[in-house]
């Protein structure tokens, strides 16, 4: 076993080049883990690294102490080039106590040969049992083939701070900026920005710590990488997903957001509520999810299309309305960050559950869009491109993220806002008085829509069945042709969209199908597997509702198909479980659905993001070959 | 004057002299002797008198026998969601201060489905009206007990009699934070009635109105007794309250002063319920902070504004 005790001499490190590194730091809540962790990642990205941060959070605001449910911490994957997903088991990790570690060991998060990086104070803690877990933990440790480390962070940030607690986190951050080459005079930069409101005592605090760190592990740990940059002039910007869907919100031009606090979303409006009314906006915090949306659906049929932001328990709340404004054709966007359910579920993990909710989940036939950003970058982009879409098809429209986008955060290239991306002023022209509120292309189904304010315009917008002129249908026939034009929008949006682009070849032995999240994951494997020699491909779906064209073609050139979800099937090869009634995971119900194909999916709720490994073990399987080293 | 028409040249004129006509939609059909009727020709009348543009006045109502008045108007409406027509006006007013709102609710849509948005719409105290039908009995759905049915009330759901105290609207509306006009009337009583809903209509901020109303197939027999009996009303009469002039007030054999600046002494008139239905102003507070105020603070902010706060905020993002 290594230790601090085994003192190198500075200078005897060689530095290892590295194509990427996972790094993970894990402590209870309240220690700072999360700003270490989104420091380096923050760090690594002005350096031109390529970065995919997640976070790891317990349930609970204050989880006990040293216990495996509480590990609340942070992945960081720093690579040369551009990282899409959290990747597999962690090269590093950095742990404040060894019990919070059970928890992550049972994610299977570490491997033979992962680096730990251990607080060794509780070896002489005053009390005995905390004492012996300590050792006990680290004989397991030891089994499980971890390089070990235990390190004196208490007694050095002491040197510098009173309360070690609060300042461990920035020392740690010294310790890996020196164990994978950051820059200083970055990290620096970075530490003054952190601690921006803070008084000028806590911002020199925490440099002196950073650099005591970085001095520790440069004296005292022969741990030493390099993952050199590319390098590249594109101005870059780096965001977690709700933070990228809030500025999306403004830049789309959306004066109105309407929430109700829910994990994993509120965070969304967190970021936008500083800037929201100089943006010209206003967030609107209601008294429930259902008042939420009712408000949101208010301002839109008031002229301004306006969002609301929420989870799936909001999403189930939500539901009578979003068929009203389904029925009265009110254009309206709500994102739905996704988490694990059903019911109260896991608040604070991932899971792909909601997509039949949001694509079913009303009474009646309730034709709605759909679409699901895969990569953070797209979190922005997808909310202008939804209120657009809303005006034009005068349709509620889904954005489907989920926790993993949420908190995960990645360098993009700066978006250029552009002011012909705000919606137009209300239209307060005299409304010709020939256009019925509901006059249907009979080949599209679209129509437009009065605004109160127009003249001549006047209408009353009801969720009861009603014709060309908003009148209750009293004629059976007019429900019909109503439906009809409803539905036929999405047919002509779904005229516009092109077939989704392969990653791999063409055709071959396996395609892999996702959406969302997942993307970066998936396709990581799949080149992996490639590069094995495997005939994978994948596809990754970005609009759900309509679908992409061309998908059948598509499918039909695999000899199987299988999705890769977030969400729970039935595994074959149980008793109870056969092919007449395995309930399958939702994309994959959905495109057998739409393509009258045997369509197989690979899926789970862990409440994990998907890792290249676990999809490359499913495809060792599936293909019979060896495709992991 | 000289028999111009407004049309006759390309200056945009007011749209002087809106008669009812230009408000009444398609024939009402609810039920003959349906105190909504009233209600309909009242708020016809006020639109006419406040000449209230109709593509300026929005009309928002949730689910019942009274929700289905916006379509009885030729303004914009709005008919929802049972309980939910709180939400969707507040939305609607929040960046419209140049819109009328009117909420158009009842008894089982505001105190029972709706109940927590009616508590929070009066904590936002939006300037709108909000008329609440309170014929205490579920109508639409066909007689089951309201939360305003009075204790014993048979109906479908309870034929034994109801079992449970009913609300009383005005005393919980009283007893909310930031409430700013509370008053109630009865349909039969059409000069009250209009008076309170003019004062309502002036009242910047909420006016909750409570209207009761009549319902002559369910409740035949609960409203029959009360609109006979002139014992059976009690009106609030002051300065600042709802104006009756000498003529019409002498119609009635109750008048009690009170005070509507009173919060307190409002909220004792309240308990009057239980033995003969008062109507008149409760309480009205013209200083409460306004939600609606809030959203429009910001309105007209520039596109180059707009860019500059966004850019400013992704400056902090960028590497």
């Amino acid at each position: 076993m290594s230790s601090s005790s085994e003192v190198l001499d500075p200078g005897t490190s060689t530095k290892k080049t590295l194509k990427q590194a996972i790094v993970e730091i894990v402590s209870d809540s309240g220690e700072g883990a999360q700003k270490c962790g989104q420091s380096l990642g923050a760090i690594s990205a002005r350096m031109g690294n390529g970065v995919w941060t997640v976070e790891i959070i317990p349930a609970e605001i204050q989880p006990p102490a040293r216990s495996k449910a509480g590990a609340s911490g942070i992945r960081v994957r720093m690579g040369q080039e551009k990282i899409t997903n959290m990747g597999d088991h962690a090269d590093l990790v950095v742990a404040l106590n060894e019990q919070v570690l059970f928890g992550r060991i049972d994610q299977k998060a570490y491997k033979e040969g992962t680096y730990l990086l251990i607080e060794n104070k509780w070896a002489g803690h005053p009390r005995p049992e905390i004492r012996k877990d300590y050792e006990e933990a680290l004989k397991k440790f030891h089994e499980y083939g971890y390089q070990i480390f235990e390190i004196p962070m208490e007694v050095e940030c002491l040197k510098i701070v009173s309360d070690a607690r609060k300042g461990k986190n920035m020392w740690v951050l010294g310790l890996l900026c020196h164990i994978y080459d950051r820059e200083i005079n970055i990290a620096e930069d970075q530490i003054r920005y952190v601690f921006r409101k803070k008084s000028d005592q806590i911002i020199q605090d925490n440099l002196d710590l950073l650099h005591a760190g970085y001095a520790w592990a440069l004296q005292n740990l022969d741990l030493h990488f390099t993952i050199p940059p590319q390098p590249s002039n594109r101005e870059m910007v780096v965001m977690n997903g709700n933070e990228a869907v809030s500025l999306g919100v403004m830049a789309a031009g959306i004066e109105v957001c309407s929430m109700y606090p829910i994990t994993p979303a509120t965070s969304a409006t967190h970021a936008m509520s500083e800037t929201m009314q100089s943006a010209g906006g206003i967030i609107h915090q209601a008294e429930d999810e259902i008042a939420a949306i009712g408000f949101a659906i208010g301002s839109s049929f008031a002229g301004k299309t306006a969002v609301t932001i929420t989870s799936g328990p909001g999403i189930a709340l939500k539901t009578e309305f979003i068929g009203l404004a389904v029925m009265s054709e009110v254009p309206l966007v709500i994102v739905d960050v996704q988490r694990g359910g059903p019911s109260t579920g896991l608040p604070t993990k991932v899971e792909q559950g909601d997509l039949l909710a949001v694509l079913y989940g009303a009474v009646g036939d309730a034709p709605k869009i759909i679409i699901a950003p895969a990569t953070i970058e797209e979190c922005f982009h997808y909310i202008i491109l939804a209120r657009k879409l809303a005006e034009s098809f005068r349709s509620p429209v889904f954005v489907l993220t989920d926790a993993n986008l949420a908190t995960g955060v990645q360098p993009f290239p700066r978006p250029d806002i552009k002011s012909d991306w705000f919606a137009p002023s209300i239209d307060q022209s005299k409304w010709n008085e020939q256009i019925r509120p509901y006059e249907w292309d009979s080949e599209t189904g679209i129509s437009q829509r009065p605004v109160p304010g127009q003249k001549g315009g006047m209408y009353t917008l009801t969720g009861l069945a009603h014709d060309e002129d908003s009148h209750v249908a009293y004629d059976p026939a007019i429900n019909q042709r109503a439906a009809e034009n409803r539905s036929r929008k999405l047919a002509a949006l779904g005229k516009t969209l092109k077939p989704p682009k392969v990653h791999g070849d063409e055709e071959g032995d396996l395609l892999l199908v996702g959406w969302g999240s997942t993307q970066g994951a998936i396709e990581e494997a799949v080149s992996r597997a490639r590069e094995q020699g495997a005939s994978v491909s994948s596809v990754h779906l970005h609009f759900l509702s309509p679908m992409e064209p061309g998908l059948k073609e598509i499918f039909e050139r695999f000899k199987k198909v299988m999705t890769v979800e977030i969400n729970y099937s039935d595994t074959v090869g149980h008793p109870m479980i056969n092919e007449e009634n395995r309930r399958y995971a939702q994309l994959a119900w959905y495109l057998r659905a739409h393509t009258l194909m045997d369509i197989d999916c690979f899926s789970n709720v862990y409440g994990q993001p998907m890792s290249p490994y676990r999809i490359l073990q499913m495809m060792e399987k599936e293909l019979d070959m060896t495709l992991i080293e | 004057m000289f028999d111009i028409k407004p049309d006759f040249c390309d200056i945009e004129m007011p749209d002087a002299g809106y008669s009812i006509e230009d408000y009444a939609s398609s024939q009402a059909r609810w039920c003959s002797g349906c105190g909504a009727h009233t209600i309909l020709n009242s708020v016809q009348r006020l639109c006419k008198e406040e000449q209230l543009p109709p593509e300026k006045t929005v009309f928002v109502s949730g689910i019942g026998c009274s929700s289905r008045f916006p379509h009885y108007m030729k303004t914009y409406g709005f008919h929802g969601l049972h309980g939910r027509a709180f939400p969707v006006a507040c939305g609607v007013k929040f960046r419209r201060p140049d819109l009328h709102v009117f909420v158009i609710t009842g008894d089982g849509d505001c105190c029972s489905i709706g109940a927590g948005h009616w508590v929070h719409a009066i904590r936002y105290n939006m300037n709108m009206v909000v008329l609440l039908f309170d014929n205490a009995i579920y109508g639409l759905t066909k007689k089951q007990t309201s939360p305003t049915s009075p204790i014993g009330t048979k109906s479908n759901t309870h034929p034994e009699g109801s079992v449970l105290p009913p609300i009383n609207p005005i005393q919980s509306t009283l007893g909310l934070p930031n409430v700013s006009f509370v008053a109630q009337s009865a349909d039969w009583k059409p000069a009250h009635l209009h008076a309170t809903i003019q004062k309502a209509y002036q009242h910047p901020g909420l006016s909750f109105v409570r209207i009761v109303q009549r319902c002559p197939v369910f409740m035949h027999d609960h409203y029959e007794p009360t609109v006979k009996d002139p014992d059976a009303i009690t009106v609030l009469d002051h300065e600042n309250g709802i104006h009756l002039d000498e003529k019409q007030l002498s119609k009635f054999r109750h008048v009690v002063q009170h005070d509507p600046s009173d919060l307190v002494k409002a909220r004792e008139v309240a308990e009057l319920v239980k033995e003969t239905v008062p109507i008149g102003l409760f309480y009205q507070n013209q200083a409460n902070l306004r939600y609606d105020d809030y959203g429009a603070h910001n309105l007209g902010v520039s596109n180059e504004e707009r860019l500059g706060a966004i850019n400013t905020l992704m400056n902090r993002y960028a590497v």
